[in-house]
């Protein structure tokens, strides 16, 4: 790639940030060129993150409508799933997606609370709530 | 405010290279970003189906974490001291207890747990290096290379990314070197470590690394669905070119930040026919980037999702990366 084909498309995953990439300036070497973005990328992140956002907000559904425990709409929104929340609360597998159950979650004794707040980092009364 | 007075920020494509090269850099040797990345052999391939983050599978264009803070070890005759905590307030005291002294010191750490990343950027990935060059009331000056700037960031926050669990769990590593770095035997190191990537890639104990790691990933993407499960499908590819173009490779899954320490090599060996090669490598990283293209226009449905085709565009790749490192090789000796 030549310095004046960097993209500068303005990703805006980017935040505003310009990233460094390596291609062939004109006086022959390659070196650093800073870039705005390119589409390509901001769309594979872009795809990464909508897909999160996606199983946050039908969490979410399904929590209004009483079937599942709110922990799935925060353990999404965290951008985690059930594999990485057991990893970081140190639970088994088979016990998260247990209290993921409304009822079991209901019941969910303060220790247990403070642990998945902890992990999600968030204060153990959010995890009853479901605001956006 | 604690702060060594000489430290520069240097902005890097990739963290692990950029914090190496900015620690010897610190400590008296001029290195650049490529050459921490070609002396530590650190480019590579690498298809791990088995191992899943988020639901897909590990893919790599590079050597594992830790493989540039190591592998500088030996070229540069410097002793790299790691330490790992079992407690964040342990961590932290020897943080500051180092920064006091005025050494600058490499950290891990997770980027969903870094206020200052863009919030689309913050997903869970654990081995982020930064590098600790002070502090200043709560806040630590860091440098993170693939920032343009120096940023900081609030004690407690740092505590957080330093210490985050899951996969490749930092455990609040951190490193510094233990003397200082001194000038290689170029003509020894820079093809020693061109002959250990050339072994990576083309004769790696295990189908799954190297080249034929790339024709497994073909063979994979080739068997996509295209109908109703396409939206998993596009996960895969989209997760490949993430891999490939976002999380800090230079582009080109490093290919071209590669292409410039052969540039280097040919210069500081004398040696052309390395030159050449760089050439090369930039059309193989230019061929990566009209894969990532091509996936991104099938994942926003401008063309009709085709995994036979992506995967023709991934054996070609794998094909041309054959042709290059056999040449290297024959080129080292």
């Amino acid at each position: 790639m030549k310095a004046e084909d960097v993209p500068q498309e303005g990703n805006t995953t980017l935040g505003g940030q310009r990233k460094a990439m390596y291609a062939r300036g004109a006086d022959g070497r390659i070196g650093i060129v800073a870039s705005q973005g390119w589409e390509a990328e901001e769309i594979v992140t872009r795809q990464a993150v909508e897909e999160l956002e996606r199983l946050a907000a039908d969490a979410r559904r399904r929590a209004l409508a009483g079937e599942t425990s709110p922990l799935e709409y925060h353990m999404y929104r965290a951008r985690m799933d059930i594999t990485l929340l057991s990893q970081v609360t140190g639970l088994w597998a088979w016990r998260v997606r247990r209290h993921l159950r409304p009822a079991v979650f209901a019941r969910l004794s303060p220790a247990l609370r403070a642990r998945y707040a902890a992990a999600l980092g968030i204060e153990p009364q959010r995890l009853d709530r479901l605001d956006p | 405010m604690n702060t060594p007075s000489d430290f520069r920020h240097q902005h890097a494509s990739h963290c692990e290279s950029g914090v190496m090269s900015a620690i010897v850099r610190h400590y008296g040797l001029p290195l650049s970003e490529p050459m921490a990345l070609g002396l530590a052999s650190a480019i590579s391939f690498a298809y791990l189906p088995f191992v899943k983050l988020g639901g897909l599978p590990l893919v790599a264009y590079r050597m594992p974490p830790r493989a540039i803070i190591r592998g500088l070890q030996k070229p540069l005759g410097l002793k790299m001291r790691t330490e790992t905590f079992r407690s964040a307030e342990k961590g932290r005291a020897r943080l500051d207890a180092l920064l006091d002294a005025g050494q600058v010191v490499g950290l891990q750490t997770s980027v969903f747990w870094l206020p200052y990343f863009p919030p689309d950027l913050r997903f869970h990935f654990n081995a982020h290096n930064v590098l600790a060059y002070g502090r200043d009331g709560d806040d630590y000056l860091l440098s993170d290379p693939v920032f343009e700037e120096p940023v900081r960031c609030a004690s407690a926050d740092l505590a957080r990314a330093r210490f985050a669990r899951g996969v490749l769990a930092p455990k609040g590593l951190l490193y510094y070197p233990e003397g200082r770095p001194v000038e290689p035997d170029w003509q020894q190191a820079i093809p020693a470590a061109i002959r250990k990537t050339v072994r990576i890639m083309l004769r790696a104990p295990l189908p799954l690394i190297g080249v034929r790691g790339v024709e497994r990933v073909a063979r994979a993407v080739e068997r996509l669905p295209a109908g109703e499960q396409v939206a998993q499908s596009k996960l895969f590819v989209g997760h490949l070119v993430r891999m490939q173009e976002e999380i800090g490779t230079g582009g080109g899954g490093f290919r071209y930040m590669y292409a410039s320490f052969l540039e280097e090599a040919a210069d500081r060996l004398a040696r052309p026919a390395f030159a050449d090669l760089a050439g090369e490598l930039v059309e193989i990283g230019d061929g990566w980037r009209e894969f990532a293209l091509a996936a991104a226009r099938m994942i926003r449905d401008r063309d009709p999702f085709d995994g036979p085709r992506l995967a023709a565009l991934l054996r070609h790749q794998g094909q041309r990366e054959r042709e290059l490192f056999t040449r290297l090789d024959h080129a080292t000796r």
